[in-house]
């Protein structure tokens, strides 16, 4: 299993349709998992889904439960690791930065069982508030990266990764990407599972304790463990080089771009290409094609992580390097087939030579732009949220300045038209901190909005600052008992949530439920009004379950 | 062999379901496939759109370059527009002319229906009308793919194989309502 040799799909396989996500998941299960977290984020949810649903994995009552966020996830899985299993825990890549704490000085530790960091990037921004790249997080905490090109690998890698984190003591990250997460294809499968890892305690445990005088010696040790890295990403069969007829140009095309790379050529690349799908990168390989190829092209989906390497701070290479950074390819969004054929097109003008006849609407073209307009996402007929916006704006109308601090999940679109209803959105818990901000510099009314799930996520801690101040505020939970936006996923805090807030201190006479129905809009304008006069911090659970999740019950029942 | 699709409509038509039923049929023809879709936020009502590959030959990219599409496969006339940039010279779009308007910019329906008129190979009728006649309104996807089936190198049987994989677990009722309103489809779309 921990050999560096490439899988066998040989007809003892079983070939099953899976997206990105659940290939890489089942991977770790025949891999021999033994618990898996996460918190739900759009595009990796779909991986503890997977393994919630996977026969083996009930069978073997693997942890498949929703953790309340992304550091307690990580920390979680690290325990699991600590004890000789394997784990794997999963996030947006935006829940890396709530897990960084822990993910980074998980280098330091370092991993006894083999532990996976799976990190989904969502370049485009699909369902997202950034483009940031996972692949800086790994360079930053020094732990070797896995991008997978494709389904295949997303499942292969997982063995191998937990391979290579056992071979190496580290917890190893495995990037992927929202057009790899969702995208299906076949992939050839191991017909069980191996065994899971026996409980054994590190071998090194000093190194778990994370003092100044031991990270002091840990962390040389991991610096000099960067060659070992290097030289595993040298060997793998997730890197490679390949041949061309033309070294003219030289292509680097990192995870899911090395299949862009490859649509452009159906008769076959007549480029030499470096294939990156292991980090930290192998600069044998990489001078490998320098020293090859007149130029060198990099196309990598997400932030120009290797260009930026290759090129340096002067941008003096031993070979002119394009990209993203000379504009060969878009410096944001995500990369797509035609983007890489036209970066290959401005390198080298003769692969026009025989370009294709005119898409058969070229013609409409200009019919088309009124033709075609926007349609946003927006908050389902019958959802709660609906109702305490349209509370919350007629109790707005009441003040010259009021300002609503807003959060992440479904009720972000709330500042969509009709509501227009929040003034921010930055991340998970933010509502609650930046309306205390805002109120300590003297705004009135000082609104946070915040669903039940992101309460429990990051709100709370938030909540405990403004209860300590009593802080003039008032805070709206719109709970629709799950979380929404990523498909109804358990939350965490289901029917816990005014013992919560009494719990940190909340004033009893400020904590109001109430339904979010349309019959109670009045109500709810009368509560918040009054509670918007309260000289300290308010708190309403405004509840009606999720319309989507409610429709699934009544299925069921 | 090979056919790329696009899928088109909005979130909660039913146009993922499409795609994991000739997913499943392909799977038995032992073609390459390759289906990309978008989760998340856009699934609230906004527009969705998936790419669908098959090939008997191994497919690199998931995502269908533009004009290279052989088929846009829409619920709703708008959004096949939406993608019309992906279709190759001799593609083919099947779609519902009924329009789902949930927005109040939505453009006049006569004059995206005259302009995919322009297009030399459509297959354009009301689905829903179709899907209420001979199964329910809830099965005006299953209309759709049946439309689109004459243009998809899939045996009709092997895509009724499909539904019956993916609609099996829900009873043979839904099998049944499923499977009538994709030879509805295939029908319509044969006699136009």
């Amino acid at each position: 299993m921990n050999e560096n040799k490439p899988t066998d799909h040989s007809a003892s396989k079983v070939m099953k349709l899976l997206l990105g996500d659940e290939a890489l998941a089942l991977g770790a299960i025949n891999a021999g998992l033994s618990g898996a977290y996460a918190y739900p984020g759009t595009p990796s949810t779909e991986i503890l889904e997977f393994v919630q649903a996977n026969p083996t994995a009930r069978e073997r009552g693997l942890h498949s439960h929703w953790s309340s966020n992304e550091k307690t996830a990580v920390e979680e899985a690290l325990g699991m690791s600590f004890c000789g299993k394997r784990s794997m825990v999963s996030m947006k890549h935006v829940g890396l930065n709530v897990a960084a704490d822990a993910f980074v000085n998980s280098a330091m530790t370092g991993a006894n069982g083999g532990m996976l960091v799976i990190s989904a990037d969502d370049p485009s921004m699909h369902s997202s508030q950034n483009e940031q790249d996972s692949r800086f997080y790994a360079r930053f905490a020094m732990t070797p990266c896995l991008e997978p090109s494709n389904q295949q690998e997303a499942y292969d890698m997982a063995a191998y990764g937990f391979g290579l984190s056992e071979r190496l003591r580290i917890p190893v990250m495995v990037r992927l990407v929202t057009r790899l997460s969702h995208s299906r294809a076949q992939v050839a499968t191991e017909p069980e599972a191996a065994a899971e890892n026996t409980l054994s305690y590190p071998q090194n445990p000093r190194q778990w304790v994370l003092m100044p005088g031991n990270s002091r010696v840990r962390y040389r040790e991991l610096i000099a463990d960067r060659e070992k890295m290097e030289q595993e990403s040298v060997e793998s069969p997730f890197n490679r080089l390949s041949q061309g007829s033309d070294n003219s140009l030289g292509i680097i095309a990192s995870g899911i771009a090395y299949n862009y790379v490859m649509e452009c050529f159906p008769q076959g690349c007549p480029f030499p290409v470096l294939k990156i799908s292991q980090y930290p990168l192998p600069k044998k390989l990489i001078s490998e094609l320098f020293a090859k190829v007149d130029r060198v092209m990099v196309a990598e989906e997400g932030q120009p992580v290797i260009e930026e390497m290759l090129r340096g701070l002067l941008d003096t290479p031993s070979r002119p390097v394009l990209g993203k950074l000379d504009g060969h390819l878009p410096r944001t969004g995500e990369l797509t087939p035609d983007s890489v054929m036209e970066a290959l097109v401005k390198a080298v003008p003769s692969l026009r030579a025989g370009s294709v006849e005119a898409p058969a609407a070229s013609s409409l073209q200009a019919e088309l732009k009124d033709l075609v307009v926007a349609r946003p996402p927006a908050l389902c007929q019958g959802c709660g949220h609906r109702d305490v916006y349209a509370a919350l704006t007629a109790a707005m109308k009441m003040y010259e300045a009021p300002k609503v601090f807003g959060d992440i999940g479904c009720y972000t679109l709330g500042w969509l038209s009709p509501f227009n209803a929040i003034d921010t959105c930055l991340d998970m818990g933010a509502s609650i901190t930046m309306a205390k901000g805002a109120a300590d510099a003297g705004q009135h009314p000082s609104v946070a909005i915040i669903g039940d799930s992101t309460f429990t996520h990051s709100g709370m801690t938030g909540l405990l600052d403004a209860v300590n101040e009593d802080t003039p505020m008032t805070v709206i939970i719109s709970d629709n008992l799950t979380t929404g936006m990523t498909g109804g996923q358990d939350s965490q805090g289901t029917g816990k949530l005014e013992q919560i807030c009494l719990g940190l201190g909340v004033d009893p006479a400020h904590l109001h439920t109430i339904d979010s129905l349309p019959k109670t809009v009045e109500e709810m304008k009368s509560l918040f009004l009054s509670e918007f006069e309260h000289k300290g911090l308010s708190v309403i659970v405004a509840r009606r379950e999720c319309i989507q999740t409610a429709r699934r019950h009544a299925k069921k029942a | 062999m090979k056919c790329d699709i696009i899928l088109a409509g909005v979130g909660g038509q039913g146009i993922l379901s499409i795609a994991t039923i000739l997913g499943a049929a392909a799977l038995r023809e032992n073609l390459h496939l390759k289906q990309a879709e978008v989760h998340g936020m856009s699934q609230r009502g906004g527009d969705v759109m998936s790419c669908l590959r098959l090939s008997s030959d191994p497919i690199a990219s998931d995502l269908i370059p533009t004009g290279k599409a052989d088929l846009i496969v829409a619920l709703e006339p708008m959004e096949a527009l939406r993608h019309i940039g992906w279709l190759s010279p001799a593609g083919r779009v099947v779609t519902s002319t009924v329009p789902f308007v949930n927005i109040p910019t939505y453009p006049d329906t006569a004059r995206i229906l005259d302009t995919l008129g322009k297009l030399p190979n459509v297959t354009a009728f009301d689905m829903e009308q179709v899907a209420k006649e001979k199964a329910t309104l809830r099965a005006s996807n299953m209309v759709l793919l049946g439309a689109a089936s004459p243009y998809i190198d899939l045996s009709p049987e092997k895509i009724e194989a499909g539904i019956q994989a993916v609609f099996g677990p829900k009873g043979e009722k839904m099998v049944e309502t499923n499977i009538a309103a994709f030879r509805a489809g295939r029908e319509t779309a044969l006699s136009l």
